[in-house]
């Protein structure tokens, strides 16, 4: 008998501290702390104007927050804050080490290029110059997430809502991210659509190990993807805990009326 | 404001031919100077496009303001001037630069590109290698290579300052993709000793080679946009590619119908309206010499060719493979 390897919890990959965005005399968002570890996903839920985007904005490095730290664990070098770093590097890791998934998939793709090439444009940001591994990388990536490889070619614009959801889900894996960001990826799709995208999502972030944040305001989607969940109103967090406990145990008013106004079927 | 500063090297030769009323080249001294720095500036930085206060020229915006402004900031009175458009020196944009500053420089003038210390040109390199002491003046229509594919100035400068690059090759991808191929074939990007991709100009792929370690300096104005960049000599100038689909230059299987020249870019030339054609070279001053020392073409006839043994110099290198390019195909 071997003794079981010691558990150590891994570092953080993603340290979030007292981070507060203004818009002039506005709060986006107050005093956000949180840890994100790798292949962890975490939701974050709230009502239209809760503050959720901005928060997502801040944390993936596309808006630099009035106060608070954000600080990201690099291959290389450890923890650095996002915003002390130079903007050349913080621009590399958004395009390689990190994905983003928007809820337009018009802010996310190149519209007017076909799907092989939004799928290759990150391979050739990071130096890829083989036509035919961009071609192969693109087709693998196209295949996992279940598009017909037929339509490759094809301009993004051609695609269903939910296609294009997956073209910019294959975009955004093809450089073998650790952490991905979501800003509602699947409102604007039908229920059967969705169902299928976030079996997909599932799936994927299951086995790559990926940890992601997403946002949303629709409960059904953090209960199926989501580990942990921060609810936000008025740009405050005002609950966070483990998916199921704050769903099946909300403790927050706010939260009991969210949780009890689920439409049920 | 300050009074008009004597060109340093004014000549009373240069006086008496130059047109009174107007300083010399055109251009108030000032001006040069600041042009002259941009210049400078864009010289220590080959390939980075360096923004200048453009002037108002006496001719519209797309007719070579850029170039003439620089043209006017390097040349002296002792310079050969040589205008080329489209490889032509008779076309209409090249007799009126020409004219322009023969009448207010007072410079001798040249069709021969051996003769001229500065040549102005628009859409071509000439055939004949040039020299250390040339310098070849573009005249620039867009000079940001990446403006297809990011309409925002703030975004394209970004992305030149922190080399990425990468969207660049997804307009190549796509060519591929689509036709099997990389089907840009004028205006196509290069990148300049390795860290600056560059617009050309639209000059024919054909002529990027001739970029590579060039002993003369090159120039490029675009007057419109208001910038200047510049390739010094002997620099590396490399065509962007992908490593299975590497750069190639247009071939054809014909040779200039008038001088035989297998090695030059030729124009398609329509002879009647029953399709009859033929293929001349677009660098006329090219042609003429090789005419004057002797060298005929087939006259546009296919037959020509092998019933008179064009001696073997003048055929098509046997290495190139032919055909595999429509001529005539720049736009």
């Amino acid at each position: 008998m071997t003794a079981a390897p010691a558990f150590r919890m891994p570092d953080p990959l993603l340290q979030v501290r007292g981070l507060t965005h203004r818009y002039g005399p506005h709060i986006g968002c107050r005093d956000v702390s949180f840890d994100l570890y790798p292949g962890e996903v975490l939701g974050i839920v709230g009502e239209s104007g809760s503050g959720k985007t901005t928060l997502l904005k801040c944390v993936s490095g596309q808006m630099e927050p009035t106060e608070g730290s954000v600080e990201y664990e690099t291959r290389d070098a450890g923890l650095i804050d996002l915003f002390r770093m130079s903007e050349a590097r913080r621009r590399l890791l958004m395009r390689t080490d990190w994905g983003i998934v928007y809820q337009n998939p018009r802010d996310g793709l190149r519209m007017r290029v076909s799907a092989g090439a939004n799928v290759g444009e990150r391979l050739m940001a990071i130096g890829d110059r083989h036509y035919g591994h961009i071609r192969s990388e693109a087709v693998d990536w196209l295949e996992r997430v279940e598009m017909d490889i037929g339509r490759i070619d094809d301009m993004p614009h051609t695609f269903s809502g939910g296609m294009q959801q997956r073209l910019q889900i294959a975009r955004n894996l093809v450089t073998k991210p650790r952490l991905v960001f979501m800003d509602e990826p699947t409102s604007g799709l039908d229920v059967s659509v969705q169902a299928r995208l976030l079996d997909l999502v599932r799936g994927l972030v299951r086995t790559l190990g990926i940890a992601c944040v997403i946002v949303t305001h629709d409960l059904g989607v953090v209960r199926l993807l989501s580990h942990r969940l921060m609810v936000m109103k008025g740009g405050n967090v005002v609950e966070s805990g483990l998916t199921d406990q704050v769903l099946d145990d909300p403790q927050h008013p706010y939260t009991q009326l969210l949780v009890s106004s689920i439409l049920p079927v | 404001m300050a009074d008009v500063i004597d060109h340093p090297s004014r000549t009373a030769a240069a006086e008496t031919r130059a047109a009174t009323g107007y300083n010399f080249a055109y251009l108030d001294e000032q001006t040069k100077r600041m042009i002259r720095r941009a210049i400078l500036k864009g010289v220590a930085v080959p390939g980075y496009q360096v923004p200048f206060g453009s002037r108002e020229m006496p001719l519209p915006y797309g007719w070579g303001t850029g170039g003439i402004q620089v043209t006017a900031a390097v040349i002296g009175p002792d310079d050969t001037l040589k205008v080329i458009d489209q490889g032509a020196d008779d076309t209409t944009n090249a007799v009126n630069i020409r004219s322009f500053f023969a009448k207010t420089a007072g410079v001798a003038t040249t069709e021969k590109t051996v003769e001229a210390s500065v040549i102005q040109t628009r859409h071509r390199i000439p055939e004949t290698p040039l020299s250390e002491d040339q310098i070849l003046v573009y005249q620039v229509p867009i000079p940001e290579p990446l403006r297809w594919l990011e309409p925002r100035e703030t975004e394209t400068r970004k992305m030149h300052a922190l080399e990425e690059y990468g969207a660049m090759h997804v307009s190549l991808y796509e060519d591929i993709a689509k036709y099997g191929r990389i089907t840009k074939s004028y205006n196509y990007p290069v990148k300049v000793n390795g860290r600056y991709v560059m617009s050309p100009s639209p000059i024919p792929k054909f002529d990027n080679p001739k970029m590579d370690r060039m002993p003369a300096l090159q120039l490029f104005g675009a007057g419109r946009e208001k910038r200047i960049y510049a390739v010094p000599p002997y620099t590396r100038v490399k065509s962007l590619d992908f490593e299975d689909h590497p750069f190639t230059i247009e071939t054809w299987d014909q040779c200039c119908a008038l001088c035989g020249a297998g090695d030059s870019y030729l124009d398609e030339v329509v002879t009647d309206d029953k399709g009859g054609k033929m293929y001349v070279c677009s660098d006329s001053d090219y042609c003429e010499q090789r005419r004057e020392a002797g060298h005929v073409g087939d006259g546009g006839d296919p037959a020509y060719a092998a019933r008179n043994q064009i001696p073997a110099g003048d055929a098509p290198a046997g290495d190139e493979p032919a055909g595999d390019e429509p001529a005539g195909d720049k736009q």
